[in-house]
């Protein structure tokens, strides 16, 4: 899923700090599963603003709203006839959320108020680790199972570099190495073969390096 | 002849090779370079020239490799993965074989996050393997990676060289790792600096029972040791560092005054097991910011005087 | 037991802290609360395991929003007691409301409550 988390409170409410009354828009996706733009979070911020604004005599009308998804223009369009009462729409969905909404709506103040980290996946209740870097071609099963361009912090595909210890990445000691996994996970398969070869260089066009990126079906456009 | 530089022709001959390091400056003061190289003139066979160590932001490699040739020292420019990506390695390893740059280190290079500029955005286009690949193909084929070729005698034509840490993690890769460097044509490789003799010996067994050390010429890696707290030092913050204990109760049992003394002794020792180590073609002697005592250490290992081929 | 504890605590009885959410913390503030304090059961004795323990660490989530808002941490707070302990359920009342009247009313004027 997209892992994000929300901004700091200050950053939030210096982005507010004008308006009267505003709308916070969640969404029912990614940032639902991470506990970082679902339902319950759009009621604790919207909560936290009027007890910010509360304090400094400057009230703040907080109106909540959660979509089914915010990256489908069709569930947008639930915004309409609504979105012009508000000075400013404030979006928990990740950052492709506020952009839809901008959108729609090129009149209205859209804000993200998460700030949108990676693609991963949850480790256990309240952790969630990067797993994917949206290279455009994937070839985990290269790699014993494990994504290096991702969970390597220089996206080695013939690594370990020499600044792998006791299983963890030079940078920090949180963070393992991934080639350490990789080479321990093919010892243990018997499959050390994989690795002799040396991999030849990427081509990174097919990731964010070759430019924005689209995918059109034919087949499902109508 | 691959390069023809003066390190490839000590190798081939069988000479027993010494290198050494030089960091370019923090800034543009190229006399800082001139002044490193005064001590290490007739004292070695190359000098390393290094790449924004550590990512901390210096004089490049290639600057700092021009000015030893003007001073008469023959230069290991390095180049790492972080900073660079395929265009612009290429167009640097061209430029400087046309100044006269005859060896080349390929390596991954630190994370940004150790250096001064942690805010940077890495390249890491290509890997330090794909980069020895690359520089292979530029010299034995003229070919770029893109498939364009230059015609013959116009190539760059560089002796190639690599790092490798018998110490990092998992051990048991380690000498699968040179091997892998070694098919992507790495000529010659330097380790990181040693202190773990045993370990060593067990890297350099590994890769003599695979006969790695008659693909490519083993440099064992010497740092002396300045102080107590340099060895600490080491020992703690440096990635991928292995740093027994003896080793720093040995430079701690000594007076502060002479630790310094010490870690000469000790690496001049060092040296004199390297030679006896089969497979080992030379070492590589690291003495940051303390240039000056490479001439008593090479001196006192019985080195001098260099061979002239 | 008929034990007294002051009339400004207003109870809300749930079938377990773990019940208690960060949001039901805040609209307390939002309704006029100068202090909120959770009860829950001795940690370890939760008849659903970890319901208390998961009350205290929403708590002290709400500890820190209190923080970052520029207010005082302590108006918010979690107790344990085992549910004998009528006595104790008492003291902590007036312990927890003694420290609130030392801290003063609720910094948040209650606009909320009085726009309801």
């Amino acid at each position: 899923m997209i892992v994000a988390e929300r901004k700091p409170i200050e950053e939030i409410l210096d982005m507010v700090k004008d308006f009267k009354k505003i709308l916070v828009v969640g969404c029912k996706g990614c940032v639902t599963v991470c506990n970082a733009g679902g339902t319950k979070e759009v009621g604790i911020l919207a909560s936290i603003l009027r007890l910010a604004r509360d304090k400094e005599n400057n009230p703040l009308e907080v109106d909540e709203l959660t979509l089914e998804r915010q990256c489908d223009p069709e569930y947008i369009e639930q915004l309409d006839g609504k979105a012009g009462d508000y000075d400013g729409i404030l979006s928990m969905a990740c950052s492709i959320g506020p952009q839809y909404i901008s959108s729609r709506f090129p009149k209205s103040l859209v804000y993200p108020t998460l700030n949108t980290n990676f693609l991963g996946g949850s480790l256990e209740h309240g952790v969630w680790a990067e797993f994917c870097q949206a290279c455009g071609n994937c070839k985990i099963h290269l790699f014993g199972g494990l994504c290096p361009i991702a969970r390597c912090s220089k996206s080695l595909l013939n690594g370990p570099c020499g600044g792998s210890s006791d299983g963890k990445c030079e940078i920090s000691k949180d963070v393992d190495c991934v080639w350490h996994l990789i080479v321990e996970k093919l010892m243990e398969q018997g499959r050390m073969d994989m690795l002799t070869g040396v991999k030849p260089i990427k081509d990174w066009s097919t990731s964010r390096d070759g430019g924005p990126r689209k995918i059109i079906r034919e087949d499902l456009k109508l | 002849m691959k390069s023809g530089s003066n390190l490839e022709k000590v190798l081939t001959a069988g000479q027993f090779a010494v290198t050494g390091e030089c960091g370019p400056p923090r800034s543009a003061h190229a006399d800082e370079v001139r002044h490193k190289a005064q001590h290490l003139k007739g004292m070695v066979d190359s000098v390393n020239v290094t790449d924004n160590q550590t990512s901390v932001v210096r004089m490049s490699s290639l600057a700092g490799s021009l000015i030893l040739r003007q001073e008469g020292l023959e230069p290991n420019m390095q180049m790492v993965c972080r900073d660079r990506n395929r265009i612009a390695m290429q167009s640097d390893v061209m430029g400087a074989y046309a100044l006269g740059v005859r060896n080349l280190l390929c390596l991954s290079g630190d994370h940004q996050k150790f250096g001064d500029h942690p805010e940077a955005k890495n390249v890491f286009d290509l890997d330090s393997i794909q980069l020895i690949q690359t520089v292979r193909q530029l010299r034995d084929e003229r070919k770029l990676l893109s498939g364009q070729e230059m015609p013959e005698g116009h190539e760059p034509r560089m002796f190639i060289g690599a790092a490798v840490n018998p110490f990092a993690d998992p051990f048991a890769f380690r000498v699968h790792r040179l091997a892998k460097k070694i098919a992507a044509g790495v000529d010659f490789v330097q380790t990181q600096c040693i202190y773990n003799m045993p370990k060593f010996r067990e890297y350099m067994k590994q890769a003599v029972d695979m006969g790695l050390h008659e693909k490519c010429f083993i440099l064992a890696g010497i740092t002396p040791m300045k102080s107590l707290g340099m060895a600490r030092y080491m020992s703690k913050f440096v990635p991928g560092m292995d740093v027994p204990d003896d080793i720093i109760n040995r430079v701690k049992a000594a007076d502060k005054k002479d630790q310094a003394k010490v870690g000469i002794e000790m690496a001049v020792e060092q040296i004199q097991e390297m030679k006896e180590i089969p497979g080992v073609a030379g070492v590589h002697i690291m003495a940051i910011e303390w240039e000056e005592r490479v001439p008593e250490i090479v001196k006192a290992a019985g080195l001098l005087p260099r061979p002239q081929v | 037991m008929r034990l007294r504890y002051p009339t400004s605590v207003k109870i809300i009885q749930v079938p377990c802290t773990g019940r208690v959410d960060i949001i039901h913390l805040l609209k307390s503030f939002e309704d006029g609360a100068d202090g909120v304090y959770v009860a829950g059961c001795e940690e370890g004795d939760c008849h659903f395991l970890t319901g208390n323990l998961k009350a205290r660490k929403k708590v002290n989530y709400v500890k820190k929003v209190l923080e970052s808002l520029g207010t005082e941490p302590d108006r918010v707070a979690m107790y344990n007691m085992s549910a004998a302990q009528g006595p104790r359920f008492a003291e902590i009342a007036r312990e927890f409301t003694a420290k609130i009247k030392e801290l003063g009313p609720s910094p948040f004027k209650g606009f909320a409550a009085k726009a309801a």
